[in-house]
């Protein structure tokens, strides 16, 4: 079906349903409502969960706002708790204990707290087992639910409460671990990076892809957090577009790896752009620090390079 | 009735998994418990179980893994030792308070450190209170039975809790003993087929698992967790008269060996009982009034029944080999101690730490404990109740 955000929405009724308790602006919820709306309406989902924002805050007992199965355990696990459902769903079918024409889909969300650091471990076993089951990070650079803490995915400079910008030590001073490079070691069929933009074709198509994709997938999507970024609550779309329009946050797909780039800005904003809205890079705007912008573009600029690279390597 | 065969503790506990057939086995390798999986995956590999052997990077994602496994709505078990359940742990209460009947053989050994991978009780100790039935096993074929009654007990609707069936890691796991075998058919007509009430591939009804449960809640939800703890005692003696029926074995929540009228007693769990036997009867030949207390089941602890059994002693020894670095004394003896005191049995008691990271438990040294036992006896002196045997100082 060509993608129409009318149709999809009018078609495919939410699986995500309203009366969370996620933050005005926040990033992931219209994420996770993407995603699911990838599914087909007939096909029955198992979500898993990581510890975090997204988990405590859409399910508080007795309240639920998943109307696929779910379950959550704890941080560190989505992956591998998701893959005992997936071992149990093919034993089970193997044996007849399932009916055989219902299909069932296995999705796991986790934030890059549950992602890029505690949960790497699940994350890259689950994957290498082969477990026919998308794995999905929210991206928001730090442990928001604890209360914007540094994790490998805060970007360098960031202002958080354990890398606080000082008058010593200007935030954080390591840059951003690449988790997509690092699942795309994995050879996973799919590996895909996305980000709620322009209509949110670009995360609706990769999600199909990669529900649909037979085996382990890997989505990395970018979910602004407007407590930690510090923009205002009704500015996350626009953040999402800067984010892809400074190649900040490129959206790209890696099929059976084969880099694709979705987008190329036409023109490719100075990244000061993505910065300035956010309180988190304050610090990096006051005189003398000029600097670490242009080590913040540096370091924006090389990874775009590589990129572009990738895609013309693999496609030669 | 029965096949006789020769196996390991190991060997046994896989092939009463292999007769189960459960639908997932997730597992990670850590000595002594590895052989398991191992016999394990070789049944998976020759197709003679149904099982999808799930071949983890970590003990946290074995149990995770079976976590997962068991809300779906299967059968799932899995095999550690020492590290690998502390790996676990965060898990272990995760899946007990998630009302999962998963089922673990716990091939007990020295938790670290510094890194030792002999025999003691400090893995089980350190989970005593996490919500699994903990079943004890003295040998090969009571590893083999007790893992044979294991998901009746734990499936129960009364219970629905996971369940650990323990062995000396060495010492049981990896001699090869005579055993009885129950036939295949007889196993799978006993153990049943699993029909979870509530389980994510029910596509007619979605559920949602592991909710963040507030101040409103977790209140309710631990005491039903207690209650079906409290519970699982009457389902562990059903389950163990109905075994009988089928075997001629009988099992209760712990045995008792020569306590009719004995005067002096040991307690403890596992393969040291089978040597503080010959030592009672060594004792019995010399008319000294000894006897003995094997603890089979540990979680939950028969408190009543256990005071009721020492209650008419003159002194007891329980022995824990593992050390609670309390100040006060073993796990074990701090249960029997506590129950006793709160049915009104006043019996002079002494804990004994011994065997700890796989020392060698001699007769010598239980003849050391039954000395003690009746020099107390004789003189109702206790010059000291938290005691070690077979240690150098």
């Amino acid at each position: 079906m060509p993608y129409n955000l009318k149709e999809v929405i009018a078609n495919k009724p939410s699986r995500f349903t309203s009366g969370h308790r996620m933050c005005a602006g926040c990033g992931a919820p219209p994420v996770a409502r993407m995603i699911l709306r990838a599914l087909k309406p007939e096909d029955h989902a198992v979500i898993a969960n990581a510890t975090g924002c997204m988990e405590v805050s859409t399910f508080m007992y007795p309240y639920t706002s998943w109307t696929d199965s779910y379950i959550h355990t704890a941080f560190e696990n989505a992956a591998s708790t998701l893959s005992g459902v997936e071992a149990a769903y093919k034993s089970m079918k193997k044996q007849g204990k399932l009916p055989d024409d219902k299909h069932t889909k296995f999705i796991a969300f986790g934030g890059d707290g549950g992602t890029y650091d505690i949960g790497i471990q699940a994350l890259s076993g689950a994957m290498e087992r082969g477990h026919d089951m998308v794995y999905v990070c929210y991206d928001n650079g730090a442990y928001m639910n604890t209360g914007i803490q540094r994790s490998s995915a805060t970007p360098k400079f960031a202002d958080t409460t354990t890398s606080p910008a000082g008058s010593v030590i200007p935030g954080k001073m390591q840059s951003r671990k690449d988790l997509t490079e690092i699942m795309e070691a994995h050879h996973l069929p799919y590996v895909a990076q996305s980000i709620a933009f322009a209509n949110f074709k670009d995360l609706y198509e990769k999600a199909e892809k990669a529900i649909y994709t037979e085996g382990p997938c890997f989505l990395n999507v970018l979910a602004p957090c407007p407590r930690g970024w510090g923009y205002p609550t009704d500015m996350l779309m626009q953040i999402n577009k800067l984010a892809v329009d400074t190649c900040y946050w490129p959206l790209y797909e890696i099929i059976d790896g084969k880099y694709v780039i979705n987008y190329k800005p036409a023109k490719k904003l100075p990244v000061e752009e993505f910065l300035r809205p956010q309180k988190r890079f304050k610090h990096m705007f006051k005189p003398g620090n000029e600097w670490m912008i242009e080590e913040f573009q540096k370091e924006v600029d090389k990874r775009w390079d590589d990129l572009l690279k990738l895609e013309e390597m693999t496609n030669k | 009735m029965g096949i006789r065969e020769r196996l390991s503790g190991n060997e046994a506990a896989a092939i009463a998994m292999k007769q189960i057939n459960p639908d997932v086995v997730a597992a990670f390798p850590i000595t002594p418990s590895t052989e398991i999986p191992q016999y394990f995956s070789t049944f998976v590999s020759n197709g003679s179980v149904d099982t999808e052997f799930v071949a983890v990077e970590s003990e946290h994602s074995a149990m995770s893994a079976c976590v997962g496994a068991e809300a779906a709505g299967s059968r799932a078990m899995t095999a550690t030792s020492a590290n690998g359940l502390s790996f676990m742990w965060e898990m272990i209460y995760i899946a007990s308070s998630l009302r999962l009947p998963i089922v673990m053989s716990l091939v007990n050994r020295a938790v670290s450190g510094p890194l030792n991978i002999h025999n003691d009780h400090s893995d089980a100790m350190g989970v005593r209170d996490s919500g699994w039935i903990m079943l004890f096993s003295e040998n090969n074929q009571e590893a083999y039975d007790n893992l044979i009654m294991a998901h009746r007990i734990a499936e129960n609707k009364d219970v629905l809790l996971p369940l650990m069936v323990c062995q000396d890691g060495f010492i049981t796991s990896h001699s090869i003993e005579n055993i009885e075998l129950i036939e295949d058919d007889k196993v799978k007509e006993f153990v049943g087929t699993y029909k979870p009430e509530h389980y994510l591939l029910n596509d007619k009804e979605p559920m949602a698992i592991g909710p963040l449960d507030v101040q409103s809640y977790l209140f309710e939800h631990k005491y039903q967790q207690a209650q079906a703890m409290r519970n699982a005692k009457k389902v562990i003696a059903d389950v163990a008269k109905d075994f009988e029926k089928m075997t001629g074995r009988k099992y209760s929540f712990f045995e008792e060996y020569k306590m009719e009228d004995a005067e002096i007693a040991v307690v403890c769990m596992n393969s040291t009982a089978g040597t503080a036997k010959t030592v009672v009867d060594d004792l019995r030949n010399k008319g000294v009034k000894a006897g003995l207390v094997k603890v089979r089941v540990f979680r939950p602890f028969p408190t009543e029944e256990i005071a009721n059994a020492l209650g008419n002693l003159k002194a007891v020894a329980i022995m824990d080999k593992a050390d609670s670095l309390n100040g006060a004394g073993g796990a074990l003896f701090e249960d029997v101690t506590s129950a006793m005191y709160v049915n009104k049995k006043q019996v002079p008691a002494v804990s004994y730490v011994y065997g700890i990271g796989g020392r060698d438990v001699t007769s010598n040294d239980i003849h050391e404990v039954y000395e003690y036992l009746q020099n107390v006896a004789n003189t109702g002196e206790i010059d000291n109740p938290y005691r070690y045997v077979g240690l150098r100082v």
